[in-house]
């Protein structure tokens, strides 16, 4: 149940718990006990809308930064990876396997603000080799979904 | 002039589906639950494949019941699914669409006069196949109170000394009903009693919510008996790509293929390598598809029930049935008055038989979002008849 559960509300959180007990064949208090329960054991960790931000207009920049570092003694990468995830305007890390360790994302407002952040708070740590910067152009699709042209049902009204 | 014209097509009654076609296609902003295909697009890894075999300049004709190795696929597949083995060389053809099968079965197996049972409501291609094939259609009205299953009561009732096959529609289009294995047992005796033949339609089968669908031709003594017929259009919605297969017995596939031969030389290309990759790659795409249309299924039926329709729960395909009887009109009445009042299109029972009626189809293969649009619409359109009669 769980993972039908899980399944169906990673790709729409807002799905009303009747319907969702009706969709899944059973009743709304199962479901409302196991979100509960999941968002307790931080199964669940949040939920979130999906923005296209380039349909508004407030202006953003994504980048994604590919970190090297050195990790350290007794700690790995953990206590690193706490000194990037703490600064706010990081949305993402992630320790990644290949030719760098962290992968970070990071929303700003300008590029200036991104490159800012990296000169300024990523690099200097200590225990930051490099990193590579990469802005994000356009996004096709994201979590799931496509972002850009809709689809249109293009089948015959009615057919045998 | 003389009359151009062939008597058995010009008595063959156009599909009753159409005549409500032209009247939705008017209609501007009508929303549709009279769809039979599938809403999801085909899972991209096939369509890729049938992209790649264009590019490599594939545009030949293959041997003409369709390439070794789809062959080979379709036999894997029908061993892992169904438990049952074809030899890919000769008891194996790939048609274009399940319904070319339905048709060179037919052709293959009747001579004239002999009759064709055919359990209605059912898909509309039986009953005028049965008809160009020089056979004599004999229709067994299927009951609700049976859940629209065929039982075996039924079928010996209908057979006489000119019976010589029995069409088999489940998971069954419009009713949504599956036949279970004692459902099965229990006509399969009667069968090799009055040795009669079968085409068992099975397109539906990958779309069964109660287990696993269980094929007629598993039973003891009825794969010899029984032209298999399935294919690629609602299990991995692919119908835009006219694919399909029957299997059976040698002696009548290799019939079959003379027809398929002459009439269509062989099924598209392009859809052939894409269905490879369907059968070796798309178990996973299926079963996310059968999960997607289950829980569209429970939400109708529980909405049906909440709006106090009469409607048995069906397990198949991906229809519901409901009973619209208490509202005293007929089928094609309460469609078209729903689509003049409410906009929304509905196919009337009586368009897969004259025991449809007092039935609508009403397909799921809708997103939720739209199916929640529309049933609020059924629920207004139901209430205002129902307060009119009081």
């Amino acid at each position: 149940m769980r993972e039908k559960i899980l399944t169906y509300i990673e790709r729409n959180s807002r799905v009303d718990l009747k319907d969702l007990a009706i969709l899944l064949g059973t009743d709304e208090a199962t479901i409302a006990n196991e979100i509960a329960q999941m968002e307790k054991e931080g199964v669940i960790c949040g939920y979130h809308t999906l923005i296209d931000w380039d349909k508004t207009s407030s202006e953003k920049v994504t980048a994604l930064i590919e970190v090297k570092v050195t990790p350290q003694r007794g700690q790995g990468f953990d206590k690193i990876a706490e000194r990037i995830y703490n600064y706010p305007e990081v949305d993402c890390v992630y320790l990644i396997s290949g030719g760098f360790d962290f992968m970070v994302m990071i929303e700003g407002k300008t590029m200036r603000d991104v490159a800012q952040f990296v000169s300024d708070k990523l690099s200097p740590q200590e225990s930051v080799l490099s990193t590579a910067t990469h802005f994000i152009l356009k996004k096709y699709k994201d979590h799931g979904s496509v972002m850009v042209h809709p689809t249109k049902d293009e089948r015959m009204m009615i057919t045998p | 002039m003389r009359n151009p014209l062939s008597d058995t097509i010009v008595n063959i009654k156009p599909s009753g589906i159409r005549k409500f076609f032209d009247l939705v296609s008017e209609m501007e902003d009508a929303i549709s639950l009279g769809v039979g295909e599938p809403d999801f697009d085909t899972p991209w890894h096939i369509r890729d494949e049938g992209i790649y075999s264009l590019e490599k300049g594939r545009t030949f004709y293959t041997s003409n019941s369709g390439l070794k190795e789809l062959k080979e696929e379709i036999s894997r597949y029908l061993q892992r699914r169904i438990h049952v083995e074809y030899d890919p060389a000769d008891e194996v053809i790939v048609t274009v669409g399940g319904s070319e099968g339905i048709d060179l079965a037919m052709r293959a197996m009747l001579n004239p006069g002999e009759e064709v049972l055919i359990p209605q409501p059912s898909y509309v291609s039986y009953e005028p196949c049965a008809v160009l094939a020089g056979g004599k259609p004999v229709i067994i009205e299927l009951k609700a109170e049976n859940e629209f299953r065929l039982t075996a009561e039924e079928l010996q009732e209908a057979i006489t000394d000119k019976t010589k096959l029995l069409v088999l529609p489940f998971p069954n289009n419009p009713t949504g009903a599956i036949m279970e294995k004692e459902d099965l047992e229990a006509i399969a005796k009667v069968i090799i009693e009055h040795d009669i033949f079968v085409l068992s339609d099975e397109i539906y089968s990958e779309l069964s919510y109660k287990g696993d669908h269980v094929s007629i031709v598993s039973l003891p003594g009825m794969r010899e008996r029984t032209v298999l017929i399935n294919g690629f259009s609602k299990s991995y919605a692919m119908t835009g790509w006219r694919l399909g297969y029957a299997c059976g017995s040698k002696e009548i596939i290799e019939q079959m293929l003379k027809i398929h031969q002459f009439a269509i030389m062989c099924a598209p290309t392009t859809s052939q390598y894409a269905a490879v990759e369907a059968l070796r790659n798309g178990d996973e795409d299926v079963a996310k598809m059968r999960e997607a249309y289950n829980q569209r299924r429970r939400y109708l039926v529980h909405a049906f029930k909440e709006m106090q329709l009469d409607c048995f729960e069906p397990y198949g395909a991906f229809y519901v049935f409901p009973c619209i009887k208490e509202f005293g009109m007929t089928s094609e009445e309460f469609a078209n008055r729903f689509l003049e009042e409410e906009k929304v299109a509905v196919v009337p029972g009586t368009a897969f038989g004259d025991c449809g009626e007092g039935f609508l189809r009403i397909s799921y293969a809708y997103s939720l979002e739209d199916l929640k649009v529309a049933l609020e619409k059924l629920q207004n359109f139901v209430s205002r008849l129902r307060s009119g009669r009081r």
